[in-house]
């Protein structure tokens, strides 16, 4: 009995410890995130002499003005939205028609096919070879390289083909093969209707992707006119280039220095909001996604 | 029972053939994927072997002539070969060490929560990092980590130290790069421990408890061996991965003053090949690395078949 209670009171305290801990952790990830916002609306003269700690102080829109005002971020946002809704079209289709087959136990030579695909996961021809033979197929600069080198992740077909193996009885298409149905028919009308939730997951991890990525635009693409967001940004954020945000003669160097620290702020906060305003409601389908790729094993 | 029979049994090629002719559009919807593969895949895996000839511009990677291991032979005598390999593999297991047990912790504390408001709450903050973009995280960190302006030098001096130079000085490279990543990425990692857990057997627990075992034995003896198999596989994958120090973070953090501790073998044949066009010779040295990779991976993956039973093939 005795025993008991000395238990449950250390329990008590490993509650309160965790709990503690945890509420910790997540401060520290999320003030960055809230020192960011605040400062892009804050006064940039003030973000600069550390004035900001919480809370916006100053409250100063000239940061944004100059932002959406600025030709290579909106043309770099375009260029980002339509490799976005191309890209992930793409990916989400070629996807489907690959983890179905494949997701199919009476194929024939289905393992061969598996094979031959999960080994490019651990096996690479690496950035040279793959960028010569991109660029004799004539697709540097061109729209759909920003598409086609990453057309399907096979990482993302084994999660759907889980999804379809463990979701969707096999009875079911069993007996519509027996009714004569084709298997594109199957696909269509018995498999896609009972696969939304993995088709959502599937949308959200190849959008974000195309999203977030810099790297083969930045290998593949010379023309800046097609650059994307995160390559802008790179500019702006990282090799600290943004005369053309600074073009106009009315303001002093000194000042100019001062709102460059602003303009840093809003354009991270114009870049990632889409993401992370989307993300809260989404989060179960991203957890989902995860899990069903952890069944894989 | 009959009908499964019919469909999918079957012995010798006859009926294979015939199960082809009657699927053949499951075929079809293959050759997407076999022509994706195949071309952005298998052909620049056949294309390496330009790291064993001389490129010529005008005979293309198969039309150049054959040199022998001279590319080797010119990096492994090269004078930083030592220093990529010692980033390399320095920044691989920093990584490791500090970033692969941090979101099993994170895990295995978060599912010890109770309250399922606080848990969602925690949840959803600490996954938020990972959908920011490298080069936004990137963008942070040099903009915090400022010597001028930089919140984080701010409080430095203000607790009465001097400016930290933090982005040019090569000791604090690593670290930078490991913290900023546990920071972008613990929350995330832990979703796969998190669903691992869910999956343990509560009557184990329920058992436990009427033994007396307090929160922390069932930690270790129900919670930890429950997800143990987890924890194998994702080590062998990350073992596997160790030559492959992600690219894109590094190279954005990288300039040439903390160049001695920042330089990897993947942005060294960024800058040999994409920029520089020595084709032949940086094709080498990515051809070196994903040998190294990939025979740490059967070897990791061949060990722990043997002593724990789980493995990836």
């Amino acid at each position: 009995m005795n025993n008991r209670l000395i238990e449950s009171r250390s329990d008590k305290a490993f509650d309160i410890v965790n709990g503690f801990l945890l509420v910790l952790i997540t401060v520290i990830v999320l003030y960055p995130l809230i020192y960011v916002v605040s400062a892009s609306f804050s006064d940039p003269m003030k973000v600069l002499n550390g004035e900001i700690i919480l809370l916006p102080k100053g409250i100063n829109l000239d940061a944004y003005k100059k932002v959406f005002a600025d030709n290579e971020i909106i043309s770099g946002y375009w260029n980002t939205i339509l490799y976005t809704l191309v890209g992930t079209a793409v990916n989400v289709i070629l996807s489907i028609i690959t983890a179905y087959p494949l997701s199919r136990k009476d194929l024939r030579g289905g393992n061969i096919f598996m094979g031959l695909f999960t080994f490019t996961m651990f096996f690479s021809g690496g950035l040279v070879p793959t960028y010569l033979i991109i660029r004799d197929l004539g697709l540097i600069d061109n729209f759909w390289v920003m598409v086609l080198p990453g057309a399907i992740s096979i990482y993302n077909v084994i999660i759907m083909r889980t999804y379809f193996q463990s979701s969707i009885p096999f009875e079911l298409q069993e007996s519509a093969m027996l009714d004569g149905c084709s298997n594109w028919r199957i696909l269509w009308s018995i498999i896609l209707p009972l696969s939304m939730p993995i088709i959502a997951v599937m949308v959200l991890f190849y959008g974000v992707g195309h999203w977030n990525s810099y790297f083969d635009a930045l290998i593949y693409l010379r023309d800046q006119a097609k650059y994307p967001l995160q390559l802008v940004l790179r500019k702006i954020l990282v090799q600290n280039q943004m005369q053309q945000l600074m073009n106009s003669a009315s303001e002093s160097i000194a000042q100019q220095q001062v709102l460059a620290e602003g303009i840093k702020y809003a354009t991270i906060v114009v870049a990632s909001v889409p993401v992370l305003i989307i993300y809260p409601f989404l989060q179960r389908y991203f957890v989902k996604g995860v899990m069903i790729g952890a069944i894989k094993g | 029972m009959g009908s499964s029979n019919k469909l999918d049994r079957g012995i010798g090629k006859n009926s294979t053939m015939r199960y082809a002719i009657r699927n053949y559009d499951l075929y079809i919807m293959l050759i997407p994927a076999i022509l994706y593969f195949l071309i952005f895949h298998y052909l620049p895996m056949y294309g390496v072997q330009l790291a064993f000839k001389d490129f010529v511009a005008t005979k293309g990677i198969w039309g150049s002539p054959w040199v022998g291991f001279k590319h080797f032979e010119r990096f492994f005598n090269g004078y930083n070969f030592g220093r990529l390999m010692a980033n390399t593999l320095g920044i691989s297991l920093y990584s490791l060490a500090v970033g692969f047990p941090i979101p099993i912790i994170l895990a295995i504390m978060m599912n010890e929560l109770r309250n399922g408001v606080i848990k969602n709450t925690v949840q959803t903050i600490t996954y938020a990092p990972h959908f920011l973009s490298t080069v936004v995280v990137a963008g942070m960190i040099i903009s915090f980590l400022s010597p001028s302006n930089g919140i984080v030098n701010k409080l430095i001096v203000a607790l009465g130290g001097q400016p930290i130079y933090f982005m040019i000085e090569p000791a604090w490279f690593k670290t930078i790069y490991v913290l900023s990543d546990v920071w972008q990425h613990m929350g995330w990692n832990s979703i796969i421990y998190m669903a691992a857990l869910a999956g343990i057997d509560p009557e184990l627990h329920e058992a436990a408890i009427v033994d007396g075992a307090s929160r922390m034995k069932r930690i270790w003896h129900i919670d930890l061996p429950g997800i143990m198999p987890t924890v194998v596989i994702l080590l062998i994958l990350n073992v596997g991965s160790i030559m492959n120090v992600g690219f894109e973070k590094v190279f954005l953090l990288q300039n040439n003053l903390n160049m001695p501790a920042s330089d990897v073998i993947s942005t060294y044949v960024y800058r040999m090949g994409i920029l520089g066009a020595q084709y032949s010779f940086s094709t080498a040295v990515g051809l070196f690395n994903s040998v190294i990779n990939f025979i740490l991976l059967i070897i990791v993956n061949t060990i722990s078949r043997r002593v724990n039973d789980v493995s990836l093939w």
